[in-house]
């Protein structure tokens, strides 16, 4: 907190929280409002007697009508639901069970496969799509939800795995040790006592594996091509821009609904999160 | 009911030995106390008959048999951890089934046991907390009961209560002593604290550098320690070191310093009379040296030079200057002294101590 005079408080802190605040979210307003406002209102020109951009009097479902309708925006919130969740779970499996490794077991050349790991995560998505296309064809893998599940992990495992292994470090060596003398495998120690301990860590980088495919665009737009194997991201803007028209409320909509899921996953885990985050374990 | 006997264990890590050669029968229901400073290997040795660390030489056996290569799990024993390592997502019910689940134990078993444990150590009203809603005393209960409820073949403590304040250190320290004697287990235990050490040790095993230094009984360690090391660690104040020399004049021995001659007793006279000639190191306890009174043998009195006056109440600690050395006099509290004065003290000589200037072995 600002100490001293009241003008202090506002320079330093009121009056930067609230530009902030206001920053981060007006792209969020402005995605709402748009994708409520019809048509006739959104490509009003500005100097109208009647132009107001912030503001509708004629709120319409118009373009939610459209999405669901015209578009296959259903099929796409499943698609891409089905694929977040698939290759999130895939991604935590193996994340756990390395980032276990890499903090517990000792064995020769731990500590530079940790960080030769994370260097993999460094690699860009821009140029690591390009061999992985080469791949997914030699697969047969195009065109089917297949080609991202299994090519999401190829970032997401390094984040979990990197992620998993900080946050298993962070919890006391004892307490496994402890589970041991008192009978349990090494790996009924990790079962009972480490997972649940590290449930926090677990769903922290679960959620954030969940957003970054939720969002993924460069694989999702070039591994998929037929208009209903879409996720939303890339179904979107593919198929309500066209060529140089934008239907922008329709565009807001999808935008509006695509983020309800992570924005559910986020709110449900909010507290676990930030635990995980803070990473606090107490004995 | 469980002997362990460790023969010529060692440990060594990435170039580092950290553990040497360590020999000690522990006998069946005895309490052993592994103290140190820190690095010197105590909780390592522990820890490998936890079989938490792996033997880099030598054998540990519990019983008759060799465990070497056992898991943790088959050892039967149980362990008190220093952070006490209670499971955090767990009631402390389940903490302390939790080793009766992993063994298949009937459900009323463990209820029995539990139950059991929980109103020895007095936490029958905490069974359905989490160890974070817990003060540390009590956390320590919960640690304890956890090693009970097991019924192990033998108890291992490293330092458990270094973590408590210390008021509740003395209290716990108590309860262990009683526990024990209650529970009648082989328990060796791990600790920097000398105090702790002597209270509670059947047995007290003195480590330095990975090397055992001295095992006996708490009062033989303090009366007869082996060498300079385990004379200095155990006993507080610290034991009073001056650098002599060995004389011989007209028959008698006496080590003698810069402002400082002390003749010494017979037995231990003739001890020294080898290393007449030689350096050495003579020893003696605060509580050892008196002010000298009229009674006193002067070849046992030396002047003393006072610098620091420390009133405890129950006695005074007097820092002195004695020739060259520095000794700490612990004298009865009625005295009324002030830095810088001089005064003339005197020593109990049956209890002086010499050792080897090289080696450091008694003398």
């Amino acid at each position: 907190m600002i100490e001293g005079a009241l003008w202090r408080r506002w320079v330093f802190y009121n009056i930067p929280l609230a530009l902030f605040v206001f920053v981060l979210l007006f792209p969020f307003y402005w995605m709402i409002i748009t994708s409520f406002r019809p048509d006739g209102e959104l490509y009003r020109p500005w100097n109208a007697v009647n132009y107001m951009p912030f503001w509708t009097n004629h709120p319409t479902l118009e373009h939610f009508r459209y999405l669901f309708e015209e578009t296959d925006f259903g099929r796409w919130m499943v698609n891409t639901m089905f694929i977040a969740a698939t290759s999130t779970l895939i991604s935590l499996f193996c994340g756990v069970l390395a980032g276990y490794a890499l903090a517990r077991l000792n064995f020769p050349w731990a500590g530079s496969l940790g960080t030769l790991i994370f260097i993999t995560y460094l690699v860009p998505q821009t140029l690591l799509f390009i061999p992985l296309a080469e791949i997914i064809r030699d697969f047969r893998l195009g065109d089917s939800p297949w080609s991202l599940i299994l090519t999401y992990p190829t970032f997401l495992i390094p984040f979990c795995t990197w992620l998993m292994m900080g946050y298993f470090k962070a919890i006391p060596k004892e307490l496994e040790e402890c589970a041991r003398i008192d009978g349990a495998s090494r790996w009924k120690a990790m079962l009972y006592i480490v997972i649940p301990v590290a449930v926090p860590g677990i769903l922290s980088s679960g959620i954030i594996a969940f957003t970054l495919s939720w969002n993924e665009f460069i694989y999702a737009l070039v591994f998929l091509s037929s208009p209903q194997e879409k996720t939303v991201a890339v179904g979107v803007t593919s198929e309500l821009i066209r060529g140089d028209v934008f239907f922008w409320g329709s565009l807001m909509a999808g935008a509006l609904l695509g983020s309800v899921p992570v924005a559910i996953v986020y709110s449900f885990f909010v507290e676990h999160y930030v635990s995980g985050l803070t990473g606090s374990v107490k004995g | 009911m469980a002997e362990v006997t460790l023969r010529k264990l060692n440990k060594r890590f990435d170039g580092f030995h950290a553990v040497k050669d360590v020999d000690l029968d522990i006998r069946d229901r005895e309490f052993v106390v592994l103290v140190g400073p820190s690095g010197c290997g105590k909780t390592t040795t522990l820890r490998m008959i936890a079989g938490l660390e792996a033997v880099s030489d030598g054998e540990i056996r519990i019983d008759d048999s060799v465990v070497n290569e056992v898991p943790p799990m088959d050892r039967d024993i149980a362990m008190v951890f220093q952070n006490y390592a209670l499971y955090p997502h767990m009631s402390v019910a389940a903490n302390m089934a939790f080793g009766l689940k992993m063994r298949k134990f009937e459900r009323s078993e463990i209820d029995q046991r539990i139950r059991r444990a929980a109103g020895i150590l007095g936490i029958e009203s905490l069974l359905d907390r989490k160890p974070r809603q817990l003060s540390g005393g009590q956390r320590q209960r919960v640690a304890l009961g956890r090693a009970i409820v097991r019924d192990p073949k033998v108890f291992l403590f490293d330092e458990p209560l270094s973590n408590l304040d210390a008021k509740l250190r003395v209290q716990m320290r108590v309860e262990l002593k009683k526990l024990h004697e209650r529970l009648a287990v082989t328990s060796v235990y791990v600790t920097h604290d000398q105090v702790e050490a002597m209270t509670l040790g059947d047995r007290v095993v003195v480590m330095k550098d990975g090397v055992v230094q001295q095992v006996g009984e708490p009062l033989t360690l303090y009366n007869n320690p082996a060498n300079r090391f385990v004379a200095g660690f155990i006993g507080s104040p610290a034991m009073n070191f001056a650098d002599v020399t060995l004389r011989e004049s007209n028959g008698r021995m006496a080590a003698e310093a810069d402002g400082l001659r002390i003749e010494l007793p017979p037995e231990l006279a003739a001890r020294a009379r080898a290393h007449t000639g030689a350096k050495a190191i003579l020893g003696i306890r605060p509580e050892n040296i008196h002010v000298a009174t009229a009674g006193d043998a002067p070849e046992h009195c030396f002047d003393a030079g006072i610098e620091v006056v420390e009133q405890l109440g129950s006695e005074i600690l007097l820092d002195t200057r004695v020739g060259p050395a520095l000794f700490v006099a612990s004298i009865e509290p009625t005295l009324q002294v002030r830095p810088h004065d001089k005064l003339r003290l005197a020593l109990r000589p049956e209890r002086l101590h010499l050792f080897d200037a090289q080696s450091e072995q008694a003398i």
